[in-house]
This record gives structure tokens, C-alpha cells and sequence, in this order.
């Protein structure tokens, strides 16, 4: 019995053994030696182009399939569902006023505010920056199906296929190309660590930070376009960008060394982090450091201030936003007084939504939904370096980046803090309404008691 | 990421409230979706803590009396057809609507959209606009930006114009007759978007 199994045995083992030898191959000619050079074979973008025909293709089918049926398909509006009119207050109370009389109090004027807070209702601008954006097509994923009963067999049958492909082929690859990665990251940051103080031992942690970010990148299969490198951050100053998601820590720095800011974690995270600092100086604060604004301040000032350490990277918004918009930057990295390069990111949510709603899915569920998308698809762009101009408080210079990281993203620029997520609204805002309508009733009747 | 959507189906008495309100198909999905996104913890109805949720509307100065409007007297959750029945009060009027003579009458018709408004400053709900009623709305608007002399003056002056049958109080009717020039349906109404 035993001398029958024997030549299968072998046969299995060779097999093993020739289908390792080839994975391993095509792991260090497709993804190790470009990663480390910093080149591409243009791979991930054929797929993506291939993948917009799919989509379109997709798409069409449904519209078809629905005039068929004779009925409405579900157009979703990412602007809103209601025409909402930049009128000011002034302007409205103005208009209220029949023939010109001077302005007092008429009892028409609630209709202003009861019509704002109605459309409040309907729609509001911060409630639905924080869940993720809909999409006018369909991905072949499930989370924007709003007409899958439109959907034909054939349609159905390519959602499988496309199914099987994400979880059975992708996923498996992305996961041992992210451990890979990671691991990688660990041990040779480690070794590197071991080099005594120097230009050598900067080359080289640039060199490992490098190459490690590029394999995760394609471990995510990331299409990243970057724009006006020549921008590209300095040492001595800080980098600040929107942030949509923990990717953009990989994103950006797949393309230039940045020294990260954090909380110091335990687990993974923590060996990670001991590990990164070895090779060069990023700044971790212990959980009690964190509260201590002065100290952080005082942390971030020192190492801006050595020349040969490398930029920080910060994201000022202090929570993921669903990159249809930029929320209100935290001041405190713009108090420091340096050079500040902002960036720009923005995803392109066809491809995959990178948005981690935070308070619906934890870290890993969220890891497992990017790689099992079909790919991230998203644009980088380096804007030239900002100062703080004479005059100018902190938090205007935090706007002044914010509007041009807003414009240049093509993301709609909010007065609003992040904070709103998950915190109340200030009474301020309240007292700016009463104030600009006590200024148009009482200032008016102000003037008129004078002449 | 993972959020499912409703069709015309899955909304109970769909047909019944878009035949009250006017409402298109695509609206009622629209207004259904967003009853969802404010009912976070998916109850089927909402109470005034989901509406006191919307950040916008924490800024209003009246935004306490419009959750108010929501709500029936003694009720305290809202259900989706409410919900739609209240919101259908900001429908543009439609102009060109056969005036049948036994149909009621349409919920954003210039009177509804006046009575809307009323409730939001006749708060007892006695069919009169008191003096500490409107001392009230203006203390909301005007926050502490003018003095109680000047709210004063203001509601009294209000009051002489309007109250008509000299009752210290305006009435629905005194209320309708002072703002006769004014173009409710532009004010009171939001476009909805196809």
C-alpha cells in the first residue's frame, strides 16, 4: 500500500517545490526589483483601463435592461438632493421688505430661517461627508448596487466571476505581498539600524523606507498619479495633506521619506514603529505625551529644526473625511512656524471606496475591503511650499493651505471640524446667525434714530 | 461601503404618500434614504435627539421650534409617512393642478405653508399669536445681541400693526392679511432636484 503512494508523493513535492520556485521568481522580477528602482512595467495601468471598459460596459447593460422594464433608474446625486441658494440673510430680509420700507422686524422673517432648517433636514453638508460618496456607475462591487434588480443574468454571472476573481485570486496575492512587505520593512530597518550615524545610514534607510512602501503599494494595487513632483517636500519643513484613509501614509510616502508622527501602539503596530525608528528619527508620542500641547510643539520645533532630519507628514483634519471635501485644519502644526508643503489627494472612487468610516468598520475589516476591491486609483499633487505671510494668525494661515489644497484636489472646501463627527455643535455658530440678523434689524433702526 | 438602498417597494404605503404629497418616486427613495441615514441606530422612526444630531439645524436660531414642528402634540417619535408629510409642506406650489372642487386641499398650498409657519410662533397652540409668544421668537432670533427694552418695542410694534380686532393677539387670519404681498411660495418652498 505504501510503495503505491510513493510515486505520487514525489510528484506532489516537485510539483510544490516548482510551483514556489516560480511564484518567488515572479515576486522578485514583477514586484521586488521594480519596487527597489522605483520603476514600473505599466501592468496596473492596462488593468485599470480595462477595468473603466468593464464598468462602462456594466453600466449600459442596466440602462438598457431598465428602459426595457419601463422603469426609472436610481440616479444618485452626489451634489444633494435639493437646490440650495447661496442667498445671505441680508439679501433675503432685503427682498421680504414690500416697497422699500426701511427694515424692522416682520414676521415674514422666520420664513428664512425655517426654510434654512428645513433644507437642514432634507440635507446637510457635514452629516454626509462622513458616510461614503455614491457613485453614478456601477463597480461591480456591491456597495453602490442602488438598481440591482435591474441587474440581467448575464450582468449577475459577471458580478460572480468578478467576486470569485477579488476574493480567490486577488486577495490571497495582495495579503502575502502586504506581509511580504511589512516583514521586509522590519527586518531591513532593523538592520539598518545597526549602521553607526551617517550619510551611508541615511542613504540606506531612505533606500529600505523606499523599496518597503513601494510593495505594499502594490500589494494594494495602488495606481498613483503624481503631479508637480518638483514641489515635492524638503527637509525642515512640514508636509500636511487631506486624509481619507491610513493609506495615505503609503501612498505618500512610496515617493519621498517622511519622518511619521504618531501615538506609540502595541502589537504589530508597535514592533513596526520600534523598528522604523531604528533606521531614522520619526517622532512617537506615548499616550500620556499626547494631551501635553506644549511638548508636542516643543517635539515637532526640534526636529524641524535640524536640517538633516527628513520632512514631517501630518494630516491637520484629525480624521478621515470621505474625500469629497476638506474639513477644518487642527492649528497646531501651523503654529510651529516653518515651511509648510501642503498636498493633495484624491481618490478615484470608482475603482474602490478608500474612505474608512471609522465608527462602522475596525481596522482590519476596513484592510480586508481594500483588498478586495479591484484597485485603489488615486491622483497626488505637490503644491508649492507655504509660509505664514506677516500678520497672520494661525489658524487663517491653517485655511489659507486648507482653500488650496481644497481647489487644487477639486474637493469642496468646509468651514466645518472634523470634531463634528463625533462632537456637538459650538454655541458660536448659533451666535453668528443672531448677530448677523440683529445687525441688518437693529443697526438699520440705528441709523434711522440718528437722522 | 456596504449601505443598501431602498426601492419603491421596500417603502410601506409608498403609493398613498406620493398621491398626499405630490412627491415623485425618485423623491419619496431620496427622502426614505435620508430617513434612514438619520435614524442611526434603525428604529423606523425618529425622535428629536436625531433631528438635534443635524448640525445645521443645532445652528438655527429656531431650530428647537422646527424639530418641534415634527413632532404631534404628545408624540414623541416620527415615523416616515410624518416625516414626508411634514417636508411635502416645502413643495413648490404646483401651478398647474386641475382645481377640482371636492379634492383637499394640497399639502404646500400657500395657506398650509402659512399655517407651517404659524405653528412655529404659536407654540401653545391656542390659534393666537400671544405678545410673550412673539417676545419668545424674538429673544430666539435676536439672541443676546439687543436688549429686552428693544425686543420690546419691536414685539409692540409688531402687534399694533398686525392685530386687527384689538385683542393684544394675532390670529391666523390677521396673520394670513399681513403678509398677503408677500411671495410665500418662493420663501416657504425648496426645489427638489429630479
Amino acid at each position: 500500500m505504501e510503495s503505491y503512494l510513493f510515486p505520487f508523493d514525489s510528484l506532489i513535492c516537485m510539483l510544490l517545490g516548482i510551483s514556489f520556485t516560480v511564484w518567488f521568481t515572479l515576486l522578485l522580477v514583477f514586484i521586488i526589483v521594480p519596487a527597489i528602482f522605483g520603476v514600473s512595467f505599466g501592468i496596473r495601468r492596462l488593468y485599470m483601463k480595462s477595468l473603466i471598459k468593464l464598468f462602462e460596459w456594466a453600466t449600459l447593460r442596466m440602462e438598457r435592461g431598465a428602459k426595457e422594464k419601463n422603469q426609472h433608474l436610481y440616479k444618485p446625486y452626489s451634489n444633494g438632493i435639493i437646490a440650495k441658494e447661496p442667498v445671505s440673510l441680508e439679501q433675503e430680509i432685503q427682498e421680504m421688505r414690500r416697497g422699500g420700507a426701511e427694515p424692522e422686524f416682520d414676521m415674514s422673517d422666520i420664513f428664512y430661517f425655517c426654510r434654512r432648517g428645513v433644507e437642514s433636514i432634507v440635507d446637510d453638508e457635514v452629516t454626509k461627508r462622513f458616510t461614503a460618496e455614491e457613485l453614478e456607475s456601477w463597480n461591480l462591487l456591491t456597495r453602490s448596487n442602488y438598481n440591482f434588480h435591474h441587474i440581467s443574468t448575464r450582468l449577475t454571472a459577471l458580478w460572480g466571476v468578478g467576486v470569485l476573481i477579488r476574493y480567490g485570486i486577488l486577495l490571497p496575492l495582495r495579503v502575502t505581498l502586504a506581509f511580504t512587505g511589512v516583514g521586509l520593512l522590519v527586518v531591513l530597518t532593523s538592520v539598518v539600524g545597526l549602521f553607526p550615524n551617517g550619510r551611508i545610514k541615511n542613504y540606506l534607510s531612505d533606500k529600505v523606507h523606499l523599496m518597503c512602501y513601494r510593495i505594499c503599494v502594490r500589494a494594494l494595487t495602488a495606481i498613483i498619479t503624481y503631479h508637480d513632483s518638483e514641489n515635492k517636500p524638503k527637509n525642515g519643513g512640514i508636509c500636511v495633506a487631506n486624509h481619507t484613509s491610513p493609506i495615505d501614509v503609503i501612498i505618500l510616502a512610496s515617493d519621498g521619506c517622511y519622518a511619521m508622527v504618531g501615538q506609540v501602539h502595541g502589537g504589530l503596530m508597535g514592533v513596526i514603529q520600534r523598528a522604523m525608528v531604528k533606521a531614522c528619527p520619526h517622532i512617537w508620542f506615548e499616550r500620556s505625551e499626547v494631551k501635553d500641547r506644549h511638548l508636542v510643539a516643543k517635539r515637532l520645533s526640534d526636529h524641524v529644526a535640524d536640517e538633516s532630519k527628513l520632512p514631517i507628514l501630518i494630516f491637520p483634519e484629525g480624521t478621515c473625511i470621505n474625500n469629497t471635501s476638506v474639513m477644518m485644519f487642527k492649528k497646531g502644526s501651523f503654529e510651529i512656524g516653518c515651511k509648510v508643503y501642503p498636498v493633495a489627494i484624491k481618490y478615484d472612487p470608482r475603482f474602490g471606496d478608500a474612505f474608512w468610516n471609522s465608527s462602522k468598520f475596525g481596522m482590519v475589516n476596513y484592510l480586508l475591503h481594500m483588498m478586495s476591491s479591484w484597485a485603489i486609483v488615486c491622483s497626488v499633487w505637490y503644491l508649492p511650499p507655504m509660509s505664514r505671510m506677516e500678520g497672520e494668525d494661525a489658524v487663517q494661515f491653517a485655511n489659507r493651505v486648507k482653500a488650496a489644497i481644497a481647489r487644487k484636489g477639486g474637493l469642496a472646501d468646509l468651514l466645518w471640524d472634523g470634531g463634528l463627527k463625533r462632537g456637538k455643535v459650538k454655541e458660536v455658530f448659533k451666535e453668528e446667525q443672531q448677530k448677523l440678523y440683529s445687525k441688518v434689524l437693529v443697526g438699520s433702526s440705528e441709523d434711522r434714530s440718528r437722522s | 461601503m456596504g449601505s443598501t438602498s431602498s426601492t419603491l417597494l421596500k417603502i410601506p404605503n409608498a403609493e398613498v404618500l406620493m398621491q398626499e404629497t405630490g412627491f415623485s418616486p425618485a423623491h419619496i427613495i431620496r427622502l426614505h434614504d435620508r430617513f434612514k441615514a438619520l435614524d442611526k441606530e434603525g428604529r423606523g422612526y425618529l425622535c428629536p435627539q436625531d433631528f438635534g444630531a443635524i448640525k445645521e439645524l443645532a445652528m438655527n436660531p429656531i431650530g428647537d421650534r422646527i424639530i418641534g414642528a415634527f413632532f404631534s402634540p404628545g408624540k414623541e417619535t416620527v415615523d416616515f409617512s410624518t416625516f414626508v408629510k411634514i417636508l411635502a409642506h416645502f413643495r413648490p406650489v404646483d401651478k398647474d393642478r386641475p382645481k377640482e372642487p371636492n379634492s383637499p386641499e394640497p399639502i404646500n398650498s400657500r395657506s398650509n405653508k402659512l399655517k407651517f409657519a404659524f405653528q412655529l410662533y404659536d407654540q401653545d397652540k391656542d390659534g393666537k399669536i400671544s405678545r410673550d409668544e412673539l417676545l419668545k421668537v424674538l429673544r430666539a432670533m435676536l439672541g443676546m445681541q439687543v436688549t429686552e427694552e428693544q425686543l420690546e418695542s419691536i414685539a409692540d410694534r409688531t402687534i399694533q400693526e398686525a392685530d386687527l380686532d384689538r385683542d393684544e393677539a394675532i390670529s391666523f387670519e390677521e396673520f394670513r392679511k399681513s403678509l398677503e404681498k408677500v411671495n410665500i411660495d418662493h420663501k416657504m418652498s425648496i426645489r427638489f432636484l429630479r
